[in-house]
């Protein structure tokens, strides 16, 4: 029924051309096809967030878009932001506070992390809880999540980044 | 849960999209934020065989953007609801909507979903349908005959069913911007935040002193539709704010609310909370600042 | 809440020095992590793999009367279709039952069910294909003819004469049966001046790994060997499992487990689909891939929790208790799971109620069901949950009735701290534990008294807060009394390699495995204390049958006890070898010599006299510059079983405070604290974060989680939509404490913490709501306590 399509995404920083079926999402081109495997489906209907990933500078759900939607447009995942050193302090009060266990909810918790200190550098506790209540962790209790995002908030906002 | 093969389209005009829906009719499903719709493609619940990308029309007027213009404030289709959520224009002049958004699921769903996207589709706990049949707005259809205009309170007519006509599409939706002395409050009731709502309430009025006029009162979740309370809106209006006011607008509403039992709450249960909410409403809608 | 975990640094009675060890050292394995660069096994790429999907039976309970495969075999991308019959032909049947378990006994179950469906979501058929999308695909080609039978899903009536029993030559629907009784109990019951009595029920709920069940399976045919890659917490039991069932000799067989996204207890026992998918492999030759998608998880990973217990609590006008009683009824789904059996959730119950408490008479009833519903098994704090849940509630009701406070009626029956060595009413042995220690500085912690007096205030003002405690011991460190001597080829021991690697690092090989609770950073803070190196010379490797040591994995809160004694007794012996050769390369007598910061120094006159890299130099390439009948050895291994006691029990209490809003039914956490006394604590950042995560998945039970099955048995809530987990919204922040009674079974002195926050989470919060609805005489006792149960408590609705 339905052939492929061609795409050219800017994923990291790269131009990929790649020819994929409509119905393909995000994460398993991303996962399968490039052989990025940081961005993790956990549930392909929207909810745990292990999916989170950058499209166009938004935090997106990479299971409930298709591919075919991201042509064109840059995407962003954990390994690109990692190399980049955007994300070093949070993954350094991630790794301080041990805000992550198992790891499986890290990239897509890290994604929103960072959403939230990009659009909400005054939040306080209860409003980091909020912002992050998109994304399922089922290991730590998310206390010492919540705490590594208050840290580098104030470091943030004091222009110290660690 | 890997969605079926499906065809895609993504139409760079209206004309191209009102074809693409005539000749595929039944078997054409758009796709704007695709934050409802992909999830029922992954769990196979619907088997499109095309959809129809409308994303690329995004530069129409007639579709997007937010708008004031002679009292009225439009909000196109494919407006997201962190669009909403940002809008400095809906913050002061459609407030129930700004009071809304923040309710809507998370940030990433709504950094992607459409306002069109959820009108069209009608969930009975979703939060604009119930806004704009509370705010008594008109949503615009186009079609390839042009627009259609239907008031929100006739717009929605069943579980997931409204008046949107086969070769139709959601264009935009008016509201009155908020006139001076008007007050709305949006309030929903969810276990966590971010859920679809046991129940919410969309109270709007004009309040003077602590009298209540022009009001209107609808509810999510309480029925297949956003349900327009007439007889609770009826025991408020003109009437001032006090114990027995409130009594008589909670009394009114088990005739006139049809909830149906669910997984965590039965009939009676969401009765009580559209009663205690409906209080709580009404005391928001009347204190200072709201 | 910055506040870090609490740093008791020297675990008084150990003959460990500290080093590292009680230090909250981040985890080096995290970082990898963090980038997005871990190794999940669907991460894993292997070349002509192939996709599995399972065709599943959408009735709780049907005969198969006609499968055809056909049409899927035709659909693009598939590669073969499979019945149950075709997997039969290479894999044999398994039935969990275990011989301690007096009487408890299941059917036969087969890896693809053959003639009858058993619950909804049993795998009939499975097709395989190029792409899961295609497989899928393939599935709704297959075309099924069901006979649908009975499904009996009320526990209730379970063991009713009348109602069909879902396997006839079993004889009933009875799993396990099991009665205890101390003796004396009706007398005890009789002289009480108070009995109070009541019925809890827990709803059946389950783990919710956010990575699903996955595994590869890879057969050579030419070597007769399976290679599987598999997210499990004990690869040594899936390999035993995997030769038996599908005859390839032991040694041929090698599991591997890379990194694992969350498991509790879900990723440790037998799956039919995935063993299923290593019999696929055998059939195909191929590699081949099964991953539970969101979905199939919800009806496939064990269930958990599913009880009815009626309890009543005997005590005197003065508050004593003088005996428990219960009758717990559970059910199960329609086979007891293999090979850890669906009976021992249950067993703990009656092993485990009124544990922290002196009283000396008890008597529990147990009723173990089959149901047509998912299958049942161990899954976090086992039993647990529901014995505190018990425990815990009866004795706040009878607080209530007696007027006295919760936290006096516990104070005046906790065992004494120095009561110990004891064994409970129920037969538990109890080496040393600290309940009067854990309730004083918990209080002290929450500032008891002034929350109690924060709470009379606030409900002057109509704001109805409530405080609950939770006693509790634990299971942790379990010797082979918890499967072994059953028959089950479970180990209860592990084993620890350390080799000292030329360059002067050390590998740490051991046979517990990691799902994130930092087994591997403990593991290294042992071996680098012991030893004398920093932590970055040492280098674990965990989750390959093929490099080390045999060993049980990571379940029953075991893994830093028991994996960590190996690895301790290992460093030992590898620096006495290491000093042999130092000693023989300086010609000094060994007891003059010791290490730190890795290099051997003269302990006498404290100089550096070489780097241990020079040992690794000389003990691998320079030998022959050693005496002639000397021989290097700097490899070494050891291993560890808990012997004295059949379980290390620890201790602790946790306390919940709660606001209900008495109109809504909605309850907002406000705090949560615990006092948990496990032993040693290895690295208290890690140890409290499992706490931390323990509690809020006990949350989950008690507020949110419940897999609902309607009466003919559709699992009415699989999806994260509508199957509700906690979420960082409405999580109270959790203060961690901790006292410290080190086990003497073992030089290092921990024991088990994992599972801790799981196991009294539930009775904190049940008794944290009843507190604050007692104003209004109105109490709830069936988990998850949802507004409409609230509010119908209040008699709002």
């Amino acid at each position: 029924m339905a052939g492929k399509r061609q795409t050219a995404i800017i994923v990291n920083g790269v131009t990929e051309n790649r020819a994929v079926e409509p119905r393909t999402h995000l994460i398993d081109y991303l996962r399968d096809e490039l052989g990025l495997t940081g961005a993790h489906a956990g549930c392909e209907h929207g909810v745990c967030g292990a999916c989170t990933v950058r499209v166009d500078g938004q935090i997106v759900r990479g299971c409930l878009t298709l591919v075919v939607q991201t042509d064109g447009k840059r995407v962003d995942t954990i390994e690109g932001l990692s190399d980049s050193g955007e994300l070093a302090d949070l993954q350094k009060a991630f790794h301080e506070h041990n805000a992550l266990q198992c790891g499986f909810c890290t990239p897509g918790m890290l994604m929103a992390a960072q959403d939230l200190l990009r659009e909400k550098p005054d939040a306080n506790r209860d409003e980091i809880r909020e912002y992050m209540s998109g994304n399922y962790c089922r290991c730590t209790g998310y206390q010492a999540i919540v705490d590594a995002v208050e840290e580098v908030l104030a470091a943030r906002k004091q222009g110290v980044r660690a | 849960m890997k969605a079926p093969q499906f065809d895609y389209a993504k139409p760079a005009s209206l004309a191209e999209a009102f074809d693409l829906l005539e000749r595929h009719g039944d078997e054409a499903k758009l796709l704007a934020g695709g934050q409802t719709l992909m999830a029922t493609l992954n769990m196979r619940l619907s088997q499109p065989g095309i959809l129809i990308d409308i994303t690329g029309l995004a530069n129409l007027a007639a579709l997007s953007g937010i708008r004031a213009e002679a009292g009225r404030v439009s909000v196109g289709a494919l407006t997201t609801h962190r669009q909403i959520e940002r809008s400095e224009l809906i913050a002061q002049q459609v407030t129930m909507l700004a009071q809304a958004v923040p309710h809507i699921a998370h940030i990433a769903i709504r950094n992607v979903g459409t306002f069109g996207g959820s009108i069209a589709f009608a969930d009975p706990a979703a939060e604009y349908p119930v806004c704009a049949v509370a705010l008594n707005a008109d949503i615009v259809l186009v079609s390839r005959q042009g627009e259609r205009r239907v008031p929100a309170r006739q717009f929605f007519k069943a579980l997931y069913e409204t008046d949107l006509k086969p070769g139709e599409m959601v264009a935009r939706a008016e509201f009155n911007a908020q006139p001076p002395g008007y007050r709305s409050v949006f309030m929903e009731l969810a276990r966590r935040h971010g859920d679809y709502a046991i129940v919410g309430v969309a109270a709007h009025a004009k309040v003077t002193g602590n009298l209540l006029s022009d009001v209107s009162l609808a509810y999510l979740g309480m029925g297949g539709i956003p349900m327009l309370a007439r007889k609770a809106m009826a025991a408020l209006e003109g009437k001032a704010y006090a114990p027995d006011t409130v009594a008589a607008a909670q009394a009114a509403l088990a005739g006139e609310l049809d909830p149906s039992d669910d997984l965590y709450s039965t009939t009676a249960t969401k009765l009580h909370l559209a009663r205690v909410l409906t209080g709580r409403a009404l005391a928001a809608l009347t204190q200072p600042g709201a | 809440m910055n506040a870090r975990a609490e740093l008791p640094v020297v675990a008084p009675g150990t003959r460990t020095d500290t080093g590292y060890i009680g230090k909250s050292i981040p985890r080096a394995n995290a970082k990898r992590l963090l980038q997005g660069r871990g190794a999940y096994t669907d991460d894993l790429r292997f070349p002509r793999l192939a996709h599995i999907v399972y065709f599943r039976s959408p009735h709780a309970h049907a005969r198969i009367v006609h499968l055809d495969l056909s049409k899927a075999k035709q659909s693009p991308g598939v590669i073969a279709v499979f019945d149950g019959r075709a997997i039969a032909t290479v894999c044999t049947p398994w039935v969990g039952v275990l011989g301690h378990l007096k009487g408890i006994k299941s059917a036969p179950q087969h890896p693809v069910a053959i003639e009858r469906a058993c619950w909804q979501g049993e795998a009939v058929a499975a097709i395989v294909a190029e792409t899961r999308a295609q497989a899928e695909d393939a599935l709704q080609l297959v075309e099924a003819e069901w006979e649908e039978l009975p499904a009996l899903t009320d526990m209730e009536t379970a063991l009713a004469p009348g109602t069909p029993v879902i396997h006839p030559e079993l004889g009933d629907n009875l799993c396990f049966h099991r009665e205890l009784d101390t003796g004396g109990v009706d007398d005890a019951f009789s002289r009480a001046d108070l009995v109070v009595e009541e019925t809890y029920h827990f709803g059946r709920h389950t783990g919710v790994t956010l990575e699903g069940r996955s595994i590869v399976a890879d057969y050579n045919p030419a070597q007769h060997t399976l290679t599987v890659y598999q997210a499990t917490q004990a690869p040594h039991m899936m390999q035993d499992v995997f030769s038996r069932h599908l005859n390839i000799p032991e040694a041929n067989v090698r599991v591997v487990t890379k990194d694992v996204g969350g498991s509790f207890g879900i990723k440790v026992h037998v799956y039919p689909d995935e063993v299923a998918a290593a019999a696929i492999s055998v059939l195909l030759k191929r590699p081949v891939k099964f991953v539970a998608d969101r979905m199939e998880s919800f009806l496939t990973d064990i269930h958990a929790r599913e009880h009815r217990v009626r309890a009543r609590l005997a005590l005197t006008k003065e508050g004593e208790f003088l005996a428990f009683e219960i009758d717990d009824l559970t059910a199960i789904g329609p086979y007891s799971v293999y090979p850890r059996t669906s009976g021992i959730e249950g067993n703990q119950v009656v092993n485990l109620t009124g544990g922290p408490y002196a009283h000396k008479q008890y008597r529990a009833r147990l009723d173990v069901v089959f149901t047509n519903k998912n299958v049942t098994c161990q899954y976090r704090a086992v039993g647990h949950p529901v014995a505190v849940a018990v425990t815990e509630g009866i004795v706040d009701l009878a607080a209530l009735k007696l007027g006295m406070d919760p936290a006096e009626l516990r104070r005046k029956n906790l065992i004494a701290d120095d009561a110990y060595p004891c064994t409970s009413a129920s037969g538990m042995k109890f080496e040393l534990l600290s309940h009067h220690q854990c309730l004083d500085k918990l209080l002290a912690l929450m500032d008891y008294r002034k929350l109690r007096a924060e709470q009379a205030e606030l409900r002057t003002q109509g704001v109805y807060r409530g405080i609950g405690l939770a006693a509790m011991i634990e299971v942790t460190n379990p010797s082979p009394a918890f499967y072994g001597v059953g028959g089950a080829r479970i180990s209860a021991q592990d084993g620890a390699t350390l080799r000292l690697e030329p360059t002067g690092m050390v590998t740490v090989m051991v046979s517990v495995t990691e799902q994130g609770q930092g087994t591997e950073a403990v593991f290294a803070q042992i071996a680098a204390t012991v030893l004398g190196l920093t932590m970055d010379k040492i280098k674990v490797v965990t989750g390959d049958t093929e490099v080390t040591p045999y060993g049980g994995g990571t379940w029953a809160s075991r893994g830093a006890g028991i994996g960590g004694e190996a690895v301790l007794q290992a460093g030992k012996a590898l620096k006495s070898n290491i000093l042999d050769v130092a000693a023989a390369m300086l010609n000094v007598d060994k007891s003059t010599l010791d290490i730190t910061a890795n290099e051997v120094f003269d302990k006498i006159t404290g100089a550096t006299r070489m780097p241990l890299s020079e040992v690794g130099r000389v003990g691998y390439f320079r030998p022959d510059t050693l005496p002639m009948t000397f021989q290097a050895e700097l490899t070494v291994t050891r291993h560890y079983t808990p012997r004295t006691y059949g379980f290390t029990f620890t201790n602790g209490i946790q306390a919940s405070l709660v606001e209900v809003d008495p109109d809504t039914g909605f309850v907002k956490l406000l705090k949560h604290w615990a006092v948990e006394d496990c032993g040693t604590v290895l690295n208290p950042m890690l140890v409290d974060e499992q706490m931390r995560g323990g509690i809020v998945q006990g949350i989950g039970a008690a507020l949110f989680e419940h897999c609902i099955y309607s009466e003919d048995g559709q699992l009415q809530n699989g999806n994260l939509a509508d199957y509700l987990v906690p979420m960082s919204g409405e999580m109270p922040d959790m203060l961690i404490a901790h006292v410290s009674s080190p086990t003497k079974t073992s030089e290092l002195g921990a024991k088990g913490a994992g599972e801790a926050g799981t196991a009294g989470a539930p009775a904190a919060v049940m008794n944290a709501i009843n507190d604050a609805l007692a104003p209004f005489q109105a109490r709830v006792t069936a988990q998850p306590f949802t507004p409409e149960k609230i509010l119908r408590a209040l008699g709002k609705v």
